[in-house]
């Protein structure tokens, strides 16, 4: 398990996200529930890492977890060895769906985060009109969602994450929602740009060939209690030292080998 | 189920091709035709309405004196428009009407943020706002009347009549706001009053707006009842009145023209809607 190259000037050895034996216990009159169990991971700066697991097994739980949108019951969260303690603009965060604001125009969408944060809305509003061009919606900003298609949309909702300048994104299906040529297009490039910019990705998703053609580490959690089942570093030699697009990685030799050893951990039984 | 054999552009297509089909073509002409064809039926209905109401009494088929009809009703609103007796009721209706409007909508714009920000306050209030609800707030007129005297007690009817559904419309609107918006906003740090002003206040525009289609109807039965229980000024005084010495001709008159300001209110509610909710899907 070698450690992937650092990027943002990260000290080396400590992980750019800490997860410390973090549980959760969902409380209700019906009864509790443990969604995770002592769960721990440390993500590199520049990493790209996905989360895959069986549904309900508390993956997208942990991203809120890491979002600091709600507290865990045991342990906590360090974003470059600090504890989070509610939402940290060093973290975005792309959900299933874009979630576009129908009443605002797509650049009034990619004003939020910097609304809400208070940034400088002129420089925010600069930055976000060069992402949208640069992601070929530059025709578009003045246009409201409804008029953009699926593919569009979330592109657009990719320039609201990372107007804000954060570090670590993280995905909660973010190609879900869409149809699957879509859904394999967008991913090639959402992978492509982020590793350019060199953000730290935790990726969660239940589409494992979409887990090893994007990450550099696939993280596989086990049924409720989620717990850490297995780690897979993902390489592919074959193909020499540099990454091909997702793409391109879905007919690499290495690719059925995961595949199969994952899909064999994910525990899954067909007709049973 | 044949595969998509095209692969859609990127870009939203709804463009139409240059040169219509003499297909399409027919196809748009038979919509026109329709769409004329149930204006000029509204239209024959409408008249057709005010020629029975002229014919019927004058033949006798009904008795003119309960019924009056429009002719007879032409001069007393002639008689009164010249005497400037029937813009001052009218707008003595229509003023009572906006205020109740405004703080009836503004009462329960505030009550429902109110409960959406404290689900506390909302378990507390919850039995209570279905009684209030539930009850006829015509009931109170009387009450308001003895309480308020005879102006502020119809302000009172109206604002009572719309605020408790407006209330509960509104805080069932701010809870049907996606949740994954609202966590979206999260996301990026929102403060509980910037999800509420960023989020669910304007997500909740459509809501708004239906409730404000019942409140203007509501807000007008207030009024009305309450100028019949107060008998000072407006329409509904000129028809308690009208009534009261039997001169339909008076009653129905003013009827007619609560008709009318139900139509211009609707009308500009209706231009309302369809300009804000122009880009909701």
């Amino acid at each position: 398990m070698k450690p992937t190259e650092r990027r943002n000037g990260v000290r080396d050895g400590a992980p750019k996200v800490e997860v410390r034996d973090i549980g959760l216990r969902y409380l209700a009159e019906s009864g509790e529930t443990e969604a995770l169990r002592r769960i721990n991971l440390g993500i590199e700066a520049g990493e790209f890492v996905s989360i895959v697991g069986p549904s309900g097994c508390g993956k997208s739980t942990l991203l809120s977890l890491i979002a600091g949108i709600m507290p865990p019951t045991e342990g906590n969260v360090l974003v470059d060895g600090v504890p989070v303690r509610g939402p940290n603009p060093k973290l975005a965060y792309m959900l299933q769906s874009d979630f576009l604001f129908e009443w605002r125009t797509i650049i009034e969408n990619v004003m939020i985060g910097p609304e809400i944060q208070g940034l400088s809305l002129k420089a925010a509003r600069e930055r976000g009109e060069d992402l949208l061009s640069r992601y070929g919606l530059g025709d578009f900003m003045n246009h409201y969602p409804n008029q953009l298609s699926g593919g569009m949309r979330q592109r657009a909702a990719l320039a609201r994450t990372l107007v804000t300048g954060p570090d670590v994104l993280l995905l909660d299906e973010p190609f879900s929602a869409l149809d699957y040529q879509t859904r394999l297009t967008l991913a090639d490039e959402v992978g492509v740009i982020l590793r350019r910019e060199g953000k730290t990705v935790i990726l969660v998703t239940h589409d494992i060939s979409e887990a090893i053609t994007m990450t550099d580490r696939v993280v596989v959690m086990s049924r409720r209690p989620g717990r850490i089942r297995a780690e897979h570093q993902i390489g592919f030699p074959s193909l020499g030292p540099k990454r091909p697009s997702p793409f391109h990685l879905r007919k690499a030799e290495e690719f059925p080998g995961y595949f199969d050893e994952i899909w064999n951990e994910l525990d899954i039984h067909i007709g049973a | 189920m044949s595969s998509t054999s095209t692969s859609a552009p990127d870009a939203a297509p709804d463009a139409a091709p240059a040169e219509a089909s003499p297909l399409y073509a027919a196809y748009l002409r038979r919509i026109r035709l329709e769409r004329h064809l149930v204006r000029v039926v509204q239209i024959a209905a409408l008249v057709g309405f005010f020629v029975l109401w002229e014919v019927a009494p004058r033949a006798h088929w009904v008795n003119p004196l309960l019924t009056s009809y429009p002719s007879a009703m032409w001069p007393v609103f002639v008689d009164m428009l010249s005497k400037g007796e029937l813009l001052y009721h009218t707008w003595v209706t229509v003023e009572e009407t906006i205020v109740g409007f405004v703080f009836g909508f503004g009462g329960g714009i505030a009550l429902a943020i109110g409960l959406w920000w404290s689900r506390f306050a909302y378990k507390v209030v919850d039995p209570f706002m279905v009684v209030a609800n539930a009850m006829p707030k015509t009931a109170l007129a009387p009450i308001f009347y003895i309480w308020l005297g005879d102006k502020y007690s119809i302000y009172g009817i109206a604002i009572a009549v719309g605020l408790f559904i407006t209330t509960i419309m509104l805080y069932n609107g701010f809870n049907e706001v996606d949740p994954n918006k609202v966590k979206l906003a999260r996301t990026f740090g929102a403060s509980r009053s910037q999800i509420l002003r960023k989020v669910v206040l304007p997500g909740s525009v459509p809501t708004m707006i239906a409730a404000l289609k019942i409140m203007v109807g509501l807000s007008l039965v207030g009024v009305i009842v309450g100028e019949f229980q107060s008998s000072k000024a407006g329409l509904g005084y000129l028809i308690v009145y009208g009534s009261q010495i039997f001169a339909m001709n008076l009653a129905m008159m003013a009827i007619t023209i609560l008709a009318v300001i139900s139509t211009v209110m609707y009308v500009v509610i209706f231009r309302f809607e369809r300009r804000v909710l122009r880009h909701r899907q």
